[in-house]
């Protein structure tokens, strides 16, 4: 017999619609409607986990997200999700769950074991416990075996399949929550016509109201919240989010927001996004997110069959579900009552009413219908503890005058209600503890407007004006309005009465904390122990730190160690409410920006030549370039061997059209550069280019590049392809905030110009084929620059002709719009054919450079190095003032033990070890002083030996030395001689020629 | 995440602009003693309060301007254009 505690009728689900599913292995069947946990319930199931830390037997405690005991560890397919809770998981046909945290079962768990020696494992047991002998292995060695036995789910281990978006959204009002407070608040605000945005964390709006038989400006609960709904969905200004948590307020009224897009779908439909995460800045934020219903703290509160008297009524009422046959409620304030009468009207017997209050505080109308009913009302009592063993199976009742049993099968526990103020506390609202309540409240307004029961305006009717008001203050600031507030009748309530806990014998488990198996017991050991800070308390005995947060139990807690540390709880104060409300996928954050989508990638337009040419790729910044271009059974060393090697010896052509390209232009460039760059520039002509070293404020070097005059007022700067974007920035700063007097436009142009560097002593042979213009020495000298046109089978392309060298050989960078790029390359290639031309990619350029001692900003200038530490000293121009320059003068970066900038050559046919540093005996024990240490190194093919750069202590005195490059990591060592940055060519004769 | 006013764009995310650093310090002349030097690139105040900062729009007009923010709460009081006036600055 399938859902045999099904109510024949009423409650918001689809009888017609059947829905199989399977729990723990075993086949149940639910309907359209429901969750996993009131599924389970409708079956009779209510042993579902095992505690955390004791194993116990635990069901279903409340009906929503605050559920602290039932988490279930889902799979679809390969995939799995632990730590669900059963009460948030929509039902879907062919839902697969597992209980957590038992073995071999969930009726038999070996883990049990651990509550009956619970004795012997208070609050702190680990860290008193497993702390000898004292050192950290001992720890990692127990702690393997602590955390096989405790713990929740299983992590799934593959990669998430899932795909996750993210979705951006403003609007002037944002509801949070869409019970009677929302949906008041929703009606309100847009009457006034402002857009509007309404989540709720539920399949459905109405929240509470669902199922409940209230009636709302004449019609009953689901016609108003049908109605509601309806008008709202058809105004275009509105939108609603069902299924959607807003899990965090941020800065500027930014809230962030989980939906949960397709997790109720059987089957998904291809390429839905799993969740969706929102970020919506709203101009007011209402927050109608009602209330957590609390437990209180009696023995054995945590049997199966315990249940939150608030849950109780949805599963009668919104699920058509008998949560048990034999209730006894226990409360200490109206709104149980509401429940006690709901489960007769579901035949469930109500064995009785405990409540906590004196006979004459129960004078509310809604116990006065529960007398009118029938049920038996115990006033002035407490439950002092329940017994059972997989579930409950009957209560300590204690009076004044008596103590007695009473047998059932559910306990409804209400200790009260705590409004859920996480957001408001996270937009810097403050609380205040409210006696009467016995609950903190907001106070100081903030950007978010708390509204009924978040709001501590408990019972429909308070709920529904609250809303009502604070949707017409969120829209319009409080104007007054032609709509007036849905009507209901009043519940006259009678006052609550603050209990968090019942004393009972010695040994029995009093729960606060369900989700961390934290009891009473451990609140008052963490108290005797000096642990009165609220902080420090929920450290050490973890309350509230599971996956709920403390929703139901975390108040408890405080009020508790007020008691037993004799303050009160406002002088206690809470812990600090942090996103998120509940836990959100990891995969929602990163959305689709993961794998190759973590940063955008930037290909150069002749990108294509080279994936066809069999190129291997590396990262710069965010370009992809060319590493080498292997041959067929060549490896890409071998490749960037035989390139460098054929640059020296014939010619090569790089790709160099990620360096940053900067135009500037105005009547003042060449004042701006002598201010920004530390060389000369007013003695630049047109036609001309020049290397340049650009210094941070402090005087340590931030970039280096060439600049060209092509016009009298028309220049171009290039920068490192790392640095394009911060030089950029740095000049757009100097020019707006410092010297907006100078007339100088910059235009950043690094995707506009595709760029080839041709270098090799034959690269004059290969430009003379290409080019119509005369680049004779004589005509075209080094450094010059000018504008001429590339041969192309297609036509001609107009570029612009740099003559500098970074290879050290004759050189020359043909730049051209990027369209032409891939033209200009071919054309290159087939020009260079006669000459024994090679592409060459980074790998080759770096050995080139290397050769030549030529820095790299990043290597060589790491950011504590300056001009001079790198030979180019006497780049600082000592004419003129520019950026960097007066603090350069300060001793330590004049210091005679600086590092400078030496070449290594290693002895002995040894390789150099990768990232070594560089010391006078190898063999020393460390810590073994370092005298400085490689910043680039490679195998040079054209002087058949491992060289390096390095930066070494009094370098430049050094010349001539040998000493050891080690690296401790790579247990390799290599005797080095030290000598100028400049191995081949020092005089520069090759790239004058 | 800030909502930061771009005096040309209007309020716009945080994420579209790049921080600056503290406004009220200025580059001292070319021949200020080392001691001036060292306060520009290095001493900072840290106020619990307004905090007269600077932001470029990077991802937008890329403009540089001044922000003021308390610090305590992140509420932005004011905006300036460069040379312009924040509340309060002497004319």
């Amino acid at each position: 017999m399938t859902q045999a505690f099904r109510l024949a009728a009423g409650g918001a689900i689809d009888r017609s619609h059947r829905l199989a599913f399977e729990f723990d292995g075993l086949r149940y069947e639910g309907c359209l409607g429901d969750t996993l946990a009131s599924a389970l319930l409708a079956n009779g199931v209510h042993l579902v986990a095992r505690s955390f830390k004791y194993h116990r037997p635990r069901g279903i405690f409340a009906a929503g997200s605050e559920e602290p005991n039932a988490l279930v560890q889902l799979a679809r397919g390969h995939r799995t999700e632990p730590n669900v809770p059963a009460t948030m998981v929509e039902l879907f046909d062919g839902l697969v769950a597992a209980s957590q945290n038992r073995w071999p079962s969930l009726d038999v768990d070996v883990g049990a074991l651990a509550g009956t020696l619970s004795r012997f494992l208070p609050a702190g047991f680990y860290y008193k416990t497993f702390m000898w002998p004292a050192t950290a292995k001992a720890w990692l060695g127990y702690e393997r075996f602590i955390r096989a036995a405790a713990g929740m789910g299983r992590a799934a281990i593959e990669p998430d399949p899932d795909r996750y978006e993210h979705q951006y959204a403003h609007c002037d009002v944002l509801i949070v929550g869409g019970g009677p407070a929302g949906l008041a608040a929703a009606r309100a605000a847009a009457s006034s016509g402002v857009r509007l945005i309404v989540c709720d964390e539920g399949p459905h709006f109405g929240g509470s109201l669902v199922g409940e038989s209230a009636s709302i400006d004449g019609v009953d609960a689901s016609a108003w919240i049908d109605g509601t709904v309806a008008a709202l969905a058809a105004n275009p200004d509105v939108t609603l989010l069902p299924r959607t948590t807003a899990f965090g307020c941020y800065d500027g009224n930014m809230v962030g927001l989980l939906e949960r897009a397709t997790d109720h779908m059987s089957a998904p439909p291809a390429f839905a996004p799993r969740r969706r995460l929102w970020k919506i800045r709203a101009r007011a934020i209402v927050l109608a997110t009602g209330a957590h219903e609390r437990a209180i703290a009696y023995a054995n509160n945590d049997l199966p069959g315990t249940m939150l008297a608030g849950a109780a009524r949805t599963y009668v009422r919104r699920y058509a579900v008998q949560p048990g046959t034999r209730a006894v409620v226990f409360t200490t304030n109206d709104s149980a009552y509401a429940t006690a009468l709901a489960l007769q009207d579901a035949g469930v017997a109500v064995a009785g009413i405990v409540d906590a209050r004196a006979e004459a505080e129960i004078a509310g109308s809604l116990p006065r219908r529960a007398r009118a009913a029938g049920l038996p009302i115990d006033a002035d009592s407490v439950v002092v503890g329940a017994r059972g063993g997989k579930r409950v199976a009957s209560v300590d009742v204690r009076s004044a005058s008596r103590t007695r049993r009473l047998d059932c099968d559910l306990v409804c526990v209400s200790g009260g209600w705590s409004p859920v103020l996480n957001l408001f506390s996270q937009a810097r609202g403050t609380l205040r503890y409210d006696e009467a309540l016995a609950a903190f409240l907001p106070e100081s307004s903030s950007s978010v407007l708390p509204a009924g029961a978040a709001n501590g305006r408990f019972g429909l009717a308070a709920a529904l004006s609250d809303g009502h008001s604070a949707g017409l203050r969120a829209a319009t600031g409080g104007a007054a309005s032609r709509l007036s507030a849905p009507q209901t009748e009043r519940e006259a309530s009678g006052a609550p009465r603050t209990l968090w806990s019942v004393t009972s014998k010695r040994g029995a488990k009093r729960f606060v904390d369900l989700q961390d198996d934290v009891t009473a017991d451990d609140i008052a050991l963490a108290a005797r122990e000096g642990y009165t800070s609220v902080e420090h308390l929920k450290r050490y005995t973890t309350l509230g730190m599971g996956p709920d947060q403390g929703k139901t139990g975390n108040l408890i807690g405080l009020a508790l160690l007020a008691e037993a540390t004799g303050r009160t709880i406002p002088q206690v104060g809470t812990t600090t409410f942090r996103p998120p409300y509940t836990p959100v996928t990891m995969g929602a954050f990163p959305g689709q920006e993961s794998g190759a989508h973590v940063e955008p990638t930037r290909y150069s337009a002749m990108h294509d030549w080279h994936v066809e040419h069999g190129a291997g790729f590396v990262n710069a910044g965010l370009w992809r370039r060319p590493h080498s271009y292997p041959r067929a059974g060549e490896s890409p060393e071998d490749a960037a061997n035989r390139e460098a090697k054929n640059v020296r010896a014939n010619v090569g052509v790089v790709d160099v059209s990620t360096l940053g390209k900067i135009e500037l232009q105005g009547r003042d460039v060449a004042e701006f550069l002598n201010r920004i760059y530390a060389n000369r520039w007013d003695t630049l002509a047109v036609g001309r280019c020049r290397y340049g070293l650009m210094l941070r404020e402090d005087g340590i070097v931030l970039d280096d590049g060439t600049t060209s005059q092509l016009a009298s007022t028309h220049y171009l700067m290039t920068t490192t392809t790392v640095n394009a974007v911060k030089v950029m920035q740095h000049l757009e700063r100097a020019l707006q905030l410092d010297w907006p007097e100078l007339e100088v436009y910059v235009t950043s142009v690094t995707e506009q110009w595709a760029a080839a560097a041709l270098s090799g002593p034959k690269a004059r042979d290969v430009l003379q084929r290409l080019v119509d213009i005369d680049v004779s020495n004589a005509a075209f000298p080094f450094l010059a620059v000018g504008e001429c046109r590339v041969r192309a089978p297609d036509g001609t392309i107009p570029a612009r002709l740099l003559r500098m060298s970074y290879s050290g050989e004759l050189a020359y960078e043909i730049h051209v719009p990027a369209d032409a790029g891939r033209a200009m390359w071919e054309a290159v290639i087939a020009a260079g054919e006669p000459f024994g031309l090679m592409p060459y990619g980074t790998e080759a350029m770096t050995t080139l450079r290397i050769e030549k001692g030529h820095i790299v900003v990043g290597a060589e200038a790491d950011g504590r190095t300056t001009a001079d530490d790198l030979g180019l000293g006497n780049l600082v121009n000592a004419a003129k003032w520019c950026i960097g320059k007066p603090l350069l003068e300060r001793p330590a970066l004049k210091a005679a033990d600086r590092w400078q900038l030496v070449g290594l050559t290693a002895l002995d046919g040894a390789p150099m070890p990768r990232a070594a540093k560089i010391v006078v005996d190898p063999d020393r024990a460390a810590p073994n002083p370092m005298l400085g240490h490689v910043t680039s190194w490679c195998w040079s093919p054209n002087l058949d030996a491992w060289i390096a750069l390095a930066l070494l202590a009094r370098g430049r005195e050094r010349h001539g030395q040998v000493l050891w490059a080690v690296s401790p990591l790579a247990d390799a060592k290599v005797r080095v001689k030290i000598g100028p940055a400049c191995f081949i060519d020092p005089q520069g004769e090759r790239l004058r020629v | 995440m800030l909502l930061i006013p771009c005096p040309w764009c209007g309020p716009r995310a945080q994420s579209e602009f790049t921080y600056g650093g503290d406004a009220t310090v200025v580059r001292p002349p070319a021949d200020a003693s080392e001691a001036a030097w060292v306060a520009f690139v290095y001493l900072r105040d840290n106020p619990a309060g307004p905090h007269d900062e600077l932001w470029q729009h990077s991802a937008g007009c890329r403009r540089w301007f001044r922000v003021r923010r308390d610090t305590r709460t992140h509420t932005i009081l004011a905006n300036a254009r460069p040379g312009a006036p924040l509340p309060g600055d002497e004319a």
